[in-house]
């Protein structure tokens, strides 16, 4: 072949040709462009999840540690009032031994006892009270307590607290830090795991308060949550989706429902406070109320996705059952419910997750109040995780903002338990059909 | 196209009924036969739209009735009529008389749900409950309370499964889901779990229409065992099946029967010209 003369047909066909390959490139373009936006909303989606989990962690690690001191104290008699315990200084009492201790005297002030004072938890004072509750005869002996160092100084102990820093920024004067590094030195003070903060309730003192009394609180009242509005939802959104006619009604119910799920969670507080506490007088801030008003919040929620969950059922199933002769009632009980069951229990528990975390709607039911202790039953007063961490975040001593971290870590915790139990009652029900 | 026009030369029938025999008579000589479900006059509507036009039909015991026809023409809505499945659908309606045995099925005393216990029904695609096979076959006795103790449902499983030529493949493994069967298995174990409830009529909605060559073969081998002890009505779109397992046919257009009869008859003589068209390939 030599140099063929190119036809008109030819050309047109190679013109036909080049168009095809630049519009196969714009379109590998277009892929390219669109799997990097994608990419790069992953990437920030994950960078902030790392920022925020990397911030709380950071911030509330070291809540979980704490600097806890054992001290000797001797317990005088001028001391104690054996007639009015409650009222004997013991606080006066382990900061004069601490002292002792230390080689150092009170001044006639009492400002060296003021400042020990302000370094071991008051703790150690009342562990006293109880000992000598027990047996009187233990005055005038030596006891030896063990309690957890005001929150403070366990900052100065973590490092949180320098020397540099000048002493009104760091609320320790020169000679208490002078005593916690001899403390140190002569091994009265040890570091160790934080059981105080997991197993204690809120407390005006840092190194007292803990999250027990929170954790109780959120498991009463999810209880409560759990058992009204799982049953509830499941059975409401059953009979919706296969038992009532498809009507206006039905139609107006159906977005009404979806209305609701979409409704401020803080006008259920509202609702709550209108219905639950001042006409069915339902007693104010115990787990029983803050369950009454998330389970309200939880019933659109868990409808719809169990309708969802129901709806994915393939119609074959049904006409199967009903066409050997089962009725609607055993159609849907045997066979309709139990597919549908990962579905409508992943939808359960995780709206039961988001009733954990949820805080608004207990700000208006009176859940924000100082509970120094776990609550005994669904009626008496309590308070929740979410609400702790909220309290305490407004709480001024720095010690508590570490305790606010730590909460929160606490409730992820609980959260991505909820969670990963959701994955795995939809791995264990999940059949082929 | 050409179909075979004896509906026994394409199956190896060993014994002869005296249906068989009916079957083999001159269509001339054949007198209409009475129906163990006839319907006279049935219309039904979907909302406002008719879909069904006073169809009158026999379907008699014993025997296969084929329903064909082009799609949409309302044969299987004809069929889910006979047991009462048009009521799960909101907004149909049907009129007209369905006598079972002598007994109008739309009557307020006849609950469907008994009346599904009498009349089974087989699907287009095959559709076991997500259970064991066993438990597949077992449910419709344990809920109509046929079985007293546990060895009288086995026995009743037992049963089902060998008639609906099944049992040698599953015996040894009836804990099995029903849905690791294969499609042909799937289709035959759904046949088994209709046939134990102990109907007197099996509706079946292409039943093949999802199967393979040589699992439909089977189906239709089952098909013609089963015709001896009930009333087999079956909707398909496939003329060649009509004519291998059917003694009678009824063909539907656009809602309505335009023909029926014996099924050689249909095949070798229509009266009508759209059935003409319609078996011979011209429309469809």
């Amino acid at each position: 072949m030599t140099d063929a003369v190119i036809s008109p047909a030819q050309a047109a066909k190679a013109r036909a040709r080049a168009e095809a390959e630049a519009r196969l490139k714009r379109r590998y373009r277009a892929e390219a462009r669109f799997r990097f936006y994608g990419r790069t909303a992953i990437v920030l989606a994950l960078a902030f999840l790392v920022l925020l989990l990397g911030r709380i962690g950071l911030q509330g690690y070291s809540t979980f540690t704490d600097y806890r001191v054992s001290l000797p104290v001797q317990v005088t008699a001028e001391r104690v009032d054996l007639s009015d315990l409650g009222g004997s200084n013991f606080n006066l009492m382990v900061a004069e031994s601490a002292l002792a201790l230390l080689g150092e005297t009170d001044d006639p002030y009492g400002e060296a006892s003021a400042e020990m004072m302000a370094i071991l938890s008051g703790d150690l004072g009342f562990q006293i009270l109880d000992r000598l509750r027990a047996d009187p005869s233990l005055v005038g002996q030596t006891i030896t307590v063990q309690g957890p160092m005001k929150a403070n100084a366990s900052l100065y102990y973590k490092g949180q607290i320098s020397r540099d820093t000048e002493v009104g920024g760091r609320l320790l004067s020169d000679r208490q830090l002078d005593w916690l590094d001899e403390l140190r030195e002569r091994e009265l003070v040890s570091g160790g795991f934080n059981w105080t903060f997991l197993s204690r309730s809120d407390s005006t003192e840092p190194e007292q308060a803990g999250v027990w009394g929170a954790v109780v609180g959120s498991a009463m009242m999810l209880f409560v949550t759990a058992m009204l509005a799982a049953p509830i939802g499941v059975l409401a959104a059953t009979y919706l989706e296969e038992f009532a006619p498809k009507n206006r009604w039905t139609d107006l119910i159906e977005v009404n429902i979806n209305n609701l799920a979409a409704v401020p969670s803080i006008i259920y507080g509202l609702l709550g406070l209108a219905v639950f506490i001042n006409w069915l007088a339902v007693p104010r801030s115990s787990p029983l109320l803050g369950g009454l008003v998330l389970a309200l919040m939880s019933l659109p929620t868990i409808i719809i996705a169990t309708r969802s969950a129901l709806r994915a059922v393939p119609p074959s199933i049904r006409e199967a059952a009903l066409a050997v002769g089962a009725s609607r009632t055993q159609t849907v009980f045997h066979h309709v419910l139990p597919l549908a069951m990962p579905g409508m229990m992943t939808g359960v528990i995780l709206s039961l997750a988001h009733a954990l975390g949820e805080t608004a709607p207990l700000l208006m039911i009176g859940m924000v109040s100082f509970v120094p202790g776990a609550p005994e039953t669904l009626t008496s007063a309590a308070t929740v995780l979410p609400v702790q961490i909220f309290i305490w975040e407004n709480a001024s001593e720095r010690a508590f903002h570490e305790r606010t971290a730590a909460a929160i870590i606490v409730l992820l915790v609980f959260m991505v338990l909820m969670n990963l139990t959701a994955v795995m009652v939809r791995r264990r029900f999940e059949r082929r059909w | 196209m050409t179909l075979s026009t004896n509906p026994s030369s394409s199956l190896k029938m060993t014994a002869q009924s005296d249906d068989a025999l009916a079957a083999g008579l001159s269509a001339a000589a054949r007198p209409v036969p009475v129906g163990k479900v006839s319907a006279s006059d049935v219309s039904v509507f979907y909302g406002d739209k008719q879909a069904l036009f006073d169809v009158s039909l026999e379907m008699p015991d014993r025997m296969v009735t084929a329903l064909i026809g082009p799609s949409g023409c309302g044969k299987s809505t004809f069929l889910r009529c006979i047991n009462r499945m048009n009521d799960t659908i909101p907004g149909a309606r049907v009129e007209g008389r369905i006598m079972l045995e002598g007994e109008n099925i739309n009557d307020r005393g006849v609950d469907p749900v008994l009346l599904r216990a009498r009349v089974g029904m087989v699907f287009q695609k095959p559709n076991p409950f997500p259970k064991s096979i066993f438990e597949n076959v077992a449910y419709g006795p344990r809920i109509h309370g046929f079985a007293d103790n546990k060895a009288e449902l086995a026995d009743i499983v037992e049963s089902s499964l060998k008639r609906a030529g099944l049992w040698k493949e599953v015996a040894d493994r009836l804990q099995a889901p029903g849905t690791s069967l294969s499609g042909g298995q799937q289709q035959r174990l759904v046949i088994a779990r209709a046939i134990a409830v102990s109907p007197e009529v099996i509706l079946m909605d292409e039943p093949c229409s999802a199967l393979d060559p040589i699992a439909t073969a089977k189906i239709e081998e089952l098909i013609d065992d089963l015709r001896s002890q009930y009333c087999i009505i079956m909707v398909t779109h496939s003329m060649a099946q009509a004519a291998r397992v059917s003694q009678r046919t009824a063909f539907f257009h656009m809602g309505a029967v335009i023909e029926a009869g014996a099924t050689d008859e249909i095949f070798t003589n229509p009266r009508d010209s759209r059935t003409q068209d319609y078996i011979t390939g011209r429309f469809g």
